[in-house]
């Protein structure tokens, strides 16, 4: 069988079983279950109308059970396992965790991208939006910014590994300090301490796009007389920036800011292609990966606390964004 | 507190002009209001008073002082948008002390003058609220409380009123009439298309047309003589009739006949002796017209609609091309069995416009 015919044959099957579904059961439940008859017909129909719900609610509800409360539920106990799944620890890895430099070094550094990252490309994409708003040519410089969000983390450690590169003719921040009359190049990701910045702006320059595209549009939504009136009550470009259209816009900030949040505490592949971890530059899911393959089956362990870490973000990201919808 | 000279002011956009000639001397204490058809430049006009547009010919004076490059906070004025424009983030409060903060004023200055101001409106109880937990009519009282926290020389309403219902819109009009009699020296200018506000707030209107002043003048200035066609169907509900007329008789009173509906009219009117035979449209508003059964009348014809609206009876008439609007009487009281009936009405002589060439005969020299 070709495989259009195939695919077309699962889609149909796919969507067919779908309908076929909320048509049969909410059949069953009408005739079979609580038919609409007998002595007490108004009580049925209560009763099936109180039943519907959930039975519309189903497959999702199954769904998000198997693949994603599941895989929590499963990891946490494993986390609770030595490697072979055999030995139980409690919470031994957890401690073995604790007691590790190298994780202490993770969670550090996590929260320094944490803080830094959210805040500069949030930061960058509104100044951006901005100041582009009423260019002639802000389209051209928009399209130019948000280009990197289309480049693979990997592919963007790699270009800025040129530009870091511990060589003048290569690195372009070398070459910068050769322009201003240093004479040895110098490796900027084995800066102790420093180096995660610059591993840092790396995503920045990624993430700054996407903050400027949303903030763009909600800066357009600025109703135009709110900034009209702040020109007459004598308020400076800053002061109606800053007071007037920073203000107004703040929950769209928050969704971006936290948005960006979750994606940092998940980013791994910039440490990875760039430094290894190595230089201090590890962070949790790099040093997860590093566990995955080997050793005492911490790396559940590492998953869940990435996983407790994002949460409170999480929450937040979503109550506001419901906030917005209001 | 201020007197305002707009001197030959214009406004284009690249090579599209929008507003020209405008000549205009606002003395201190009046309340000048901006009507005409949307699209006239009226809200462009008023924005540039406020500096929010550019002025692209001619001086804007307030006090003397040439303000066409002044920033808008400096002009001393403030500004009533119609769409209210609040603060969404600040409280009442917040909102009527922003401009007192950007200006540095100290905390007692500005607490003195919130509550001055939310004392006059009544706004006291909602001084912490947010602006989306007020109604549409406490929202404006806050805009303009904002303007009065500033003490502006000028101020500017730009169509407060038409984002309110009806009933509001009443009593907010009456607000504002309210609060330009207890600022008895401030110079306020309005821009509505309201003929109802118009009438009853202003002490002089301007009426924009064709990008530029149709006439200024007293609301009732305007309604007795309008200098032109276009104020005279501007100003009153419904819009004058106008008929095809010629003069026939000249002197203190004029006579005109009136080929459609076959009438003969006497009008107060002065006209000189070459003006006979002069081609005239005559003008009569639908309230000065009544019912008659005299050999000289303005119009005979069939009554094809009849509104009663219980204090007046408004009887529409058919018209000999289709396309014409039809002529409208208004009668007071009620008045049934009308319909389908063929009638004469006409006018008091006093009562009755002549234009040529659309300008009054009365304003013909001016």
């Amino acid at each position: 069988m070709s495989p259009f015919l195939q695919g077309l044959i699962t889609i149909c099957l796919g969507v067919g079983g779908c309908v076929a579904y909320f048509w049969v059961s909410n059949l069953v439940l009408d005739r079979v279950i609580f038919p609409a008859r007998g002595r007490d017909p108004g009580r049925n129909i209560a009763r099936a109308n109180m039943v519907r719900p959930w039975l519309f609610l189903f497959p999702a509800l199954f769904s998000v059970t198997l693949y994603l409360v599941y895989p929590v539920v499963g990891s946490f106990i494993r986390s609770l396992y030595n490697r072979d799944g055999d030995v139980f620890l409690g919470f031994g890895n957890y401690r073995a965790l604790w007691g590790d430099d190298g994780f202490r070094t993770a969670l550090l550094n996590n929260f320094l991208w944490v803080l830094v990252v959210p805040a500069g490309a949030t930061f960058f994409g509104l100044i951006v939006a901005q100041l582009t708003d009423r260019l002639k040519w802000g389209a051209i410089a928009k399209s130019i910014i948000f280009m990197p969000m289309a480049i693979s983390f990997v592919g963007a450690s790699l270009i800025w590994k040129f530009v870091y590169a511990n060589n003048a003719q290569i690195g372009l921040l070398n070459a910068i300090r050769a322009f201003f009359g240093a004479t040895s190049p110098i490796d900027p990701l084995q800066i102790p301490f420093w180096n995660n910045f610059f591993l840092m702006v790396i995503l920045i320059w990624i993430q700054t796009g996407f903050a400027m595209v949303i903030l763009s549009a909600a800066l357009r939504g600025i109703p135009e007389e709110t900034v009209e009136a702040a020109v007459l009550d004598g308020a400076n470009p800053f002061q109606i920036f800053f007071r007037i259209m920073v203000p107004q816009i703040w929950p769209t900030i928050m969704v971006v800011w936290t948005t960006i949040t979750i994606l940092t505490l998940k980013i791994f592949d910039i440490v990875y292609a760039s430094t290894g971890g190595n230089f201090g530059t590890q962070i949790l899911p790099s040093y997860m990966m590093q566990y995955m393959f080997r050793d005492d089956g911490r790396a559940t362990a590492i998953a869940i606390v990435i996983m407790i870490v994002v949460l409170p973000v999480m929450i937040y990201n979503i109550r506001q964004a419901r906030k917005e919808l209001d | 507190m201020a007197e305002l000279k707009l001197n030959d002011v214009a406004k284009s956009y690249g090579p599209i002009n929008v507003l020209r000639d405008i000549d205009l001397d606002i003395a201190e204490g009046e309340l000048i209001v901006f009507v005409g058809p949307s699209g006239c430049g009226k809200s462009t006009l008023l924005r540039m008073i406020a500096g929010l547009e550019k002025i692209t010919g001619g001086t804007l004076t307030i006090d003397g002082v040439r303000m066409n490059d002044v920033p808008p906070s400096q002009r001393g004025i403030a500004m009533v948008f119609q769409s209210y424009a609040l603060y969404p983030h600040m409280s009442v409060r917040d909102n009527m002390a922003f401009a007192l903060k950007i200006a540095k004023k100290s905390r007692a200055e500005i607490d003195a003058a919130v509550t001055r101001a939310a004392k006059v409106l009544q706004l006291e109880d909602y001084l912490d609220r947010l602006p989306k937990a007020l109604s549409g009519g406490q929202r404006q009282r806050v805009a303009i409380g904002r303007a009065i926290v500033r003490d502006p020389k000028v101020y500017l309403f730009d169509e407060p009123l038409s984002n309110l219902d009806a009933a509001l819109r009443v009593a907010t009009r009456i607000e504002i009439a309210q609060l330009k009699e207890a600022m008895p020296n401030s110079t306020m200018i309005y821009v509505t298309h309201d003929q109802v506000e118009a009438m009853t707030l202003a002490s002089r209107i301007v009426v924009l047309a064709n990008k530029g002043i149709a006439q200024v003048g007293t609301p009732l200035e305007l309604y007795e003589t309008p200098r032109n066609e276009f104020v005279a169907q501007f100003i009153g509900s419904p819009a004058m009739n106008l008929m095809a007329g010629e003069v026939i008789e000249t002197g203190p009173e004029t006579v005109v006949c009136l080929p459609e509906g076959a009438g003969t009219l006497a009008t107060k009117i002065p006209t000189r002796p070459e003006d006979k035979g002069l081609q005239v449209k005559v003008g009569i508003r639908p309230e000065d017209m009544r019912p008659t059964e005299d050999a000289t009348f303005a119009y005979q014809g069939e009554v094809e609609i009849v509104e009663a609206l219980g204090e007046v009876t408004q009887l529409y008439f058919r018209r000999g091309t289709p396309e014409a609007d039809p002529v409208i009487a208004k009668l007071p009281g009620i008045h049934t069995g009308l319909r389908g009936r063929s009638l004469k009405i006409t006018a008091d002589p006093a009562k009755i416009h002549l234009f040529a060439n659309g300008v009054s005969l009365l304003h013909r020299d001016a």
